[in-house]
């Protein structure tokens, strides 16, 4: 097992030079620098543009500036951000990325707590007007993407019904939970209902298994049978899309951030790619890349403890 | 005894049933399949004939009809009682038909959405045909490929694509749109070829298969006549879950500012600018929201249906 999770984590390594080595080449084929001049009216000294460059070591060689940033990187100093003046992007990701964390962490809550008793529940009354309702829910929601559907909580709750405000100001998100409610639900409901139809069917499997049977037969009450019994093993494959699934998480932050005013890093991401802020852009793909690659290590891995029958070893 | 089987020959002839078309029987019977085909066709003939039903040039700007910045306002749509009758859906902030717009911006979704997926699937095939079949370093390498692109978010990869390149050359061609096809193709590739290779891993080891080597088959044949046709049906269910994904990704490009050019009309553009107005004119937001929605709503029940028309095993 610990060498298992060893092999993983060395496998890893070139996966993250291959990816920053991806973005690091594209950043560079885009032909406005950070300190170019954008247009007529900001108009800057060339010399001062040199200086500027010589600065950020703009002007060495890509290979050079590449392992520069990468020694760097490795000692968690990402650089200085080009578009924030003082500041580093280390320093911007830590002060940012709690907010993406929250909403991440409350969608995926809220996801579990609704999408998975949904499944449940729509199992155990199979072909009932609960399950019809259920797999309707399920069906919408993972047919909605949260682009859309973001806009339309805006419509509804915002502009028409005056409950929350659009672009509350960013102190609110410290301080009340209240603007947190529409980004969570727009990006936690698609994931719910992916894990409800996925709980479901899983859930469908368990019940006609032979020690279900078993159960029934020697007498068990029907909640342990449908706790201990059902849901113990139906949760087993369930948990094998809780990877892919907080990879959607993390991709979808970037939209609803962004139409929230979120003050996280997807928006981060975002506003950098406008702007050319090279390192901005790469450390926020590294700080994406990794926590992916987190997220499915750990599914992998704790997936042999849920399940002995599934050996990790090689 | 010729009688006879001609006798036997003439019972049992049933109405030929073909695999493909046994499935399309099973998709016409579900109702939320056909009704999906019905709305994508519709939106297919408005994108198609766009000209002949908008009623002004969607790229037309009049400041007339905009004058939100100077105490003015747009026109609203129809069903405001101070809209035109020949301004459907009013316009926007800079005096454009909305409704044209929306017309317009149809060709730009539907023609994302199925451009790269050509593209993918016919690379997805071939790279997989090869990997599964003949294994080596096309195995290998798209293996390796299969490790990154697991690590690297999709969205991720295609806005700094975009992004990169959005002042380059290759940005203006087809208005964006080319770039656009590029980077929904290289990102989405690995997944049909990953699709293939498996199904290709377990059918080579059929009796069929062997036979068909038995018998001195050449392995391209063997690729495109045998495994290839066998192992279409899940590459065209994953092909009609992508469609929807790049219509939705396009879309988010656009709103933020990096996929196709302005003043190409698209949804996604079109529901950016009209955010800034969401409180007085919330039409400009819902009403292309809606068409991304149920465009994408209408291929995911169309890929849900051609899933279990297509391998009812597989049902979710």
């Amino acid at each position: 097992m610990t060498t298992y999770v060893i092999r993983r984590v060395l496998a890893l390594i070139p996966v993250l030079i291959v990816v920053s080595l991806i973005t690091f080449a594209l950043m560079h084929l885009a032909p406005g620098g950070p300190f170019d001049q954008v247009d007529e009216t900001r108009r800057r000294d060339p010399a001062i543009q040199q200086r500027a460059e010589a600065a950020f070591g703009l002007n060495k060689p890509w290979y050079e500036q590449y392992f520069t940033y990468m020694s760097n990187a490795v000692r968690l100093n990402l650089g200085p951000s080009y578009s924030y003046k003082d500041r580093n992007v280390t320093d911007l990701l830590k002060e940012h990325i709690r907010y993406s964390a929250e909403l991440g962490v409350m969608a995926v809550i809220f996801a579990v707590l609704f999408g998975l008793p949904l499944g449940v529940i729509a199992a155990l009354r199979q072909n009932t007007w609960v399950d019809y309702l259920a797999l309707f829910l399920a069906t919408m929601g993972v047919a909605i993407p949260s682009f859309v559907l973001s806009l339309y909580l805006i419509l509804l709750f915002s502009s028409t019904l005056h409950w929350v405000d659009v672009a509350p100001d960013q102190q609110a998100f410290d301080t009340t939970l209240k603007p947190w409610i529409l980004p969570v639900l727009a990006l936690g409901l698609p994931t719910s209902a992916a894990l409800a139809r996925f709980a479901r069917s899983a859930m469908l499997d368990v019940i006609r298994q032979d020690y279900i049977r078993t159960a029934r037969a020697k007498g068990l009450r029907n909640q342990v049978i449908v706790a201990r019994h059902m849901v113990k093993n139906a949760m087993i494959p369930v948990w094998t899309i809780i990877g892919p699934l907080t990879a959607g998480l993390v991709t979808g932050s970037f939209i609803v951030e962004d139409i929230f005013s979120i003050p996280g890093i997807g928006r981060y991401f975002v506003s950098a790619i406008g702007a050319r802020d090279y390192s901005m852009i790469m450390g926020t793909t590294l700080v994406y890349c990794l926590l992916v690659i987190i997220f499915n290590l750990l599914t992998d891995v704790t997936y042999g403890l849920f399940d002995p029958r599934v050996k990790v070893s090689k | 005894m010729a009688a006879i089987t001609s006798e036997i020959i003439f019972d049992t002839a049933k109405p030929a049933r073909s695999l493909w078309g046994d499935a399309l029987k099973r998709l016409g019977r579900n109702r939320m399949a056909v009704a999906s085909v019905v709305v994508i066709t519709i939106f297919a003939v408005l994108a198609i004939a766009a000209p002949l039903i908008a009623r002004h040039d969607p790229d037309f700007q009049s400041r007339a009809r905009a004058n939100r910045g100077n105490g003015g306002t747009d026109l609203p749509p129809l069903w405001d009682s101070e809209g035109k009758p020949d301004y459907w859906l009013g316009t926007d902030n800079l005096g454009r038909d909305i409704a044209s717009r929306m017309l317009y911006g149809a060709r730009v979704s539907l023609v994302v959405g199925f451009i790269p997926t050509f593209i993918i699937v016919f690379i997805g095939i071939v790279v997989g045909l090869n990997a599964g079949y003949r294994g080596g370093w096309v195995d290998s390498l798209l293996m390796r490929i299969t490790d990154v692109t697991y690590a690297f978010p999709d969205l991720l990869l295609i806005l700094i694509m975009v992004s990169a390149l959005h002042d380059k050359p290759i940005a203006d061609i087809f208005g964006g749109l080319l770039l656009i096809f590029v980077a929904l193709a290289i990102v989405n590739w690995v997944g049909v070829a990953r699709l293939v290779r498996g199904q290709v891993l377990s059918l080579r080891e059929k009796e069929f298969i062997e036979a068909a080597r038995s018998i001195g088959t050449p392995n391209w044949r063997i690729m495109f006549t045998h495994l290839l046709p066998n192992s279409l049906g899940p590459v065209i269910v994953s092909a009609t879950f992508s469609v929807p994904g790049f219509i939705l990704t396009e879309a988010f490009l656009s709103f933020i500012g990096v996929g196709v050019k302005p003043p190409t009309p698209t949804w996604g553009d079109m529901i950016s600018s009209g955010y800034n107005s969401i409180n007085t004119s919330p039409h400009e937001v819902w009403v292309p929201a809606a068409c991304i929605g149920l465009l994408y709503l209408s291929f995911t029940f169309l890929g849900d249906g051609l899933r279990d028309a297509l391998d009812p095993r597989m049902k979710l």
